[in-house]
């Protein structure tokens, strides 16, 4: 009997002395399902065309602009420190205006107040340029949504957005990228659509794009009519997703097909 | 000024095999594309790819509309003496690049 008790205690001690492995994360990023060609294409900096992109936003980021003839570095510095996890926090809330933004609305804000300079058209090389130097200093950093209960709403909102059918197609974002992932649409692979790698180099779009472009991408791909850059929703839905993909690594600038 | 991205050995030993990978950042045009007026976009593309190795003509390259846009160019040549290499890119609209790496070999 004491030899047996001896012996539970034993296999009990032994469970709770064992380190229990973090629960594995089921999530996949796109890159993992991509095609071996492509993913060494991401992998390698000399390779990566969103390379060219980062360059641009590298010479932005010490130019002086606008009114102020301050540059980025004036008041930041060195952006390998400055921005470092920066990007893994956007959307973030703005006090002042009193929702959130994304990091490109941020980089024209500064521009605008700080620099006293004309805001960068969404989508221009120049803005797609700045965002890529800045979110590539994340690079490698799990994606870290701001803990911020004043985003809970307009989390939620995007969340909503997320489930709701729209277009003619009558398609919501979560009947193909949370029930469907990994199945195909016609000749491509549904990806689960965490936004880890952004802005992304599209093979599609032979160039950078802004996940905002991506997200109105699949919008007239279900035949609704996107919501214009800058939109809230657009600000909503991208906050939803960095919230649902928490804690995956950061990859800009990531290469898709 | 096009961007580029150059991948080359800055050091290598007489009569090795180097490879040199370039990107260039270039819209390649084909000029068979409607722009959002209706009306065909003008061609722009790079015609020709050329690296010279201290003056003499190593590798070169025709480019066409079917190319895509950043057109990424790999290639490999024999180490011979230290010097310069010159990758030159042109195209359309006198569109016209080049970009020199220096090549140190040893015995």
């Amino acid at each position: 009997m004491t030899r047996i008790l001896a012996l539970l205690l034993v296999c009990l001690m032994g469970t709770a002395g064992a380190q229990t492995p973090p629960p594995k994360d089921s999530r996949r990023s796109g890159f993992e399902d991509m095609g071996a060609a492509t993913q060494a294409m991401q992998k390698d900096d000399a390779l990566n065309p969103g390379m060219l992109w980062v360059q641009d936003g590298e010479a932005l980021w010490k130019q002086p602009a606008g009114v102020s003839g301050k540059a980025c570095l004036s008041c930041h510095a060195a952006a390998q420190s400055s921005m470092r996890g920066v990007a893994a926090r956007y959307p973030a809330f703005d006090t002042g205006l009193g929702r959130p933004i994304t990091l490109s609305q941020r980089i024209n804000q500064c521009r605008q107040q700080h620099q006293q300079a004309s805001p960068l058209r969404p989508e221009s090389q120049d803005l797609l340029g700045l965002e890529a130097y800045v979110a590539l200093q994340s690079r490698g950093l799990p994606l870290a949504p701001p803990d911020d209960a004043r985003l809970d709403p307009f989390r939620q909102r995007g969340q909503q957005l997320f489930a709701q059918r729209i277009g003619q197609l009558n398609l919501s974002c979560a009947q193909c990228h949370d029930s469907l992932p990994g199945k195909r649409l016609a000749g491509s692979l549904i990806p689960e659509a965490h936004p880890t790698g952004y802005p992304v180099y599209r093979l599609e779009w032979q160039a950078m794009g802004s996940l905002q472009r991506r997200l109105r991408g699949c919008m007239s791909g279900v035949r609704a009519e996107p919501f214009a850059y800058g939109a809230q929703e657009l600000v909503e839905l991208e906050l939803y997703l960095k919230t649902r993909a928490k804690g995956m690594t950061m990859e800009t600038p990531g290469v898709r097909p | 000024m096009a961007r580029t991205l150059i991948n080359a050995p800055s050091t290598a030993r007489r009569g090795e095999v180097i490879e040199i990978r370039a990107t260039i950042g270039h819209p390649m045009e084909t000029g068979f594309r409607a722009g959002e007026d209706g009306k065909v976009l003008p061609r722009n593309i790079i015609q020709t790819f050329s690296c010279r190795y201290n003056g003499e003509l190593v590798f070169s390259a025709e480019l066409f509309s079917a190319v895509s846009a950043n057109p990424y160019i790999a290639f490999h040549t024999v180490a011979t003496d230290s010097g310069t290499l010159v990758l030159s890119w042109e195209g359309d609209n006198g569109f016209s690049q080049a970009e020199s790496i220096q090549l140190a070999v040893t015995a």
